[in-house]
């Protein structure tokens, strides 16, 4: 790709700032990447609720990656590399912040007055 | 006595030469620190994003996100940053070419853009407020304003940074501290509408379907 190697040129003064094609190439992928997940949405497309969620969150990861490199012109060797270590770092914490703590929250409600359709449910049983 | 001088010469000539290496380091010594800024400000939103993902099915018996969003205008105002991110895009290409009147024009639009979404944004809360959602009503509610809510903080900031720089422009022109300054809002901007991408899809899509 020509984008690519030109920002990449342009890299060695001290941070890219890209091409006209560059930057269109990154919004019209970007304008797919978010179409279709609220056509997902909006068209109720699948009856399997956690596939289309699995596909939702999918689909923004890739958008977020083609902003990265597209927009915010984050390459391996922009500022010696420096970008992506900080940003990969700051992506682990991100990912141990947040899985952590539904990992750990997970049984919250354990010791929870129980609601109104659990009872329910168990005045309902023989 | 005259090779001394001319070695002293050359010394000072190979120094200032490092000096203006140095400055240069220095310049792309801002844009690497306000990265290291980003990339905290991504802990923040990442942390509010965990708050929610804990909390935000905790309905305490009030509306749930079905209830309340309108995905529509949810991808009405993502259409409208993403707009914003592209004409910042062009604005900044302009600035390369040295074109001031263009990137002014650019980061007009850019601006206009940024507000129609923090618009959008005042709409839909107003409207959850009068619908009784406010962040007292639950434990989702709390934390679903906590994440949105900063995320608007943030660009109405990058708004009323955009007219400071503006001005900027406006007095000074394209010299290399504005140049800065630009490249510096648009990592900013940018970074802002990839949070966006987070809150529409986790918050927004994730939560109707759920």
């Amino acid at each position: 790709m020509s984008a690519s190697s030109n920002s990449t040129h342009d890299n060695h003064h001290g941070g890219g700032h890209g091409t006209l094609r560059s930057y269109m190439v990154g919004f019209i992928l970007s304008v797919v990447l978010t179409v279709i997940p609220f056509w997902l949405v909006l068209g109720d497309v699948f009856d399997n609720k956690t596939l289309a969620i699995g596909i939702v969150f999918a689909l923004g990861a890739v958008q977020m990656i083609v902003h990265i490199f597209y927009f915010l012109h984050v390459t391996f060797r922009a500022e010696e590399g420096w970008l992506v270590m900080s940003l990969s770092f700051t992506v682990l914490l991100v990912v141990i912040v947040l899985s952590g703590s539904v990992w750990v929250m997970y049984h919250l409600d354990e010791n929870m007055m129980p609601s109104h359709d659990q009872i329910e449910q168990v005045k309902q049983l023989p | 006595m005259s090779t001394e001088q001319s070695a002293d010469a050359v010394e000072f000539y190979v120094r200032s030469e490092q000096h203006d290496g140095e400055e240069h380091h220095h310049e792309t010594g801002t844009m690497l620190g306000f990265w290291v800024y980003l990339m905290s400000d991504c802990l923040i939103f990442g942390s509010l994003f965990a708050v929610y993902a804990v909390l935000g099915q905790n309905y305490a018996a009030g509306p749930s996100p079905a209830d309340l969003f309108e995905i529509e205008m949810i991808l009405v105002s993502t259409f409208m940053l993403l707009f914003s991110s592209i004409t910042y895009g062009f604005s900044v290409l302009r600035m390369e070419k040295g074109d001031l009147k263009g990137m002014q024009l650019w980061l007009i639009v850019t601006g206009l853009f940024g507000l129609a979404f923090l618009g959008l944004e005042v709409k839909e809360f107003t409207h959850l407020w009068h619908l009784g959602a406010t962040p007292m009503a639950s434990a989702f509610l709390s934390s679903f304003y906590a994440l949105v809510g900063t995320h608007g903080l943030h660009v109405t900031v990058g708004c009323i940074w955009l007219v400071v720089l503006m001005t900027q422009l406006q007095l000074h022109g394209i010299t290399p501290e504005n140049k800065r300054r630009v490249l510096c809002l648009s990592m900013f901007w940018h970074f802002l509408d990839l949070i966006w991408i987070g809150v529409f899809s986790f918050v927004y899509l994730a939560g109707v379907l759920v």
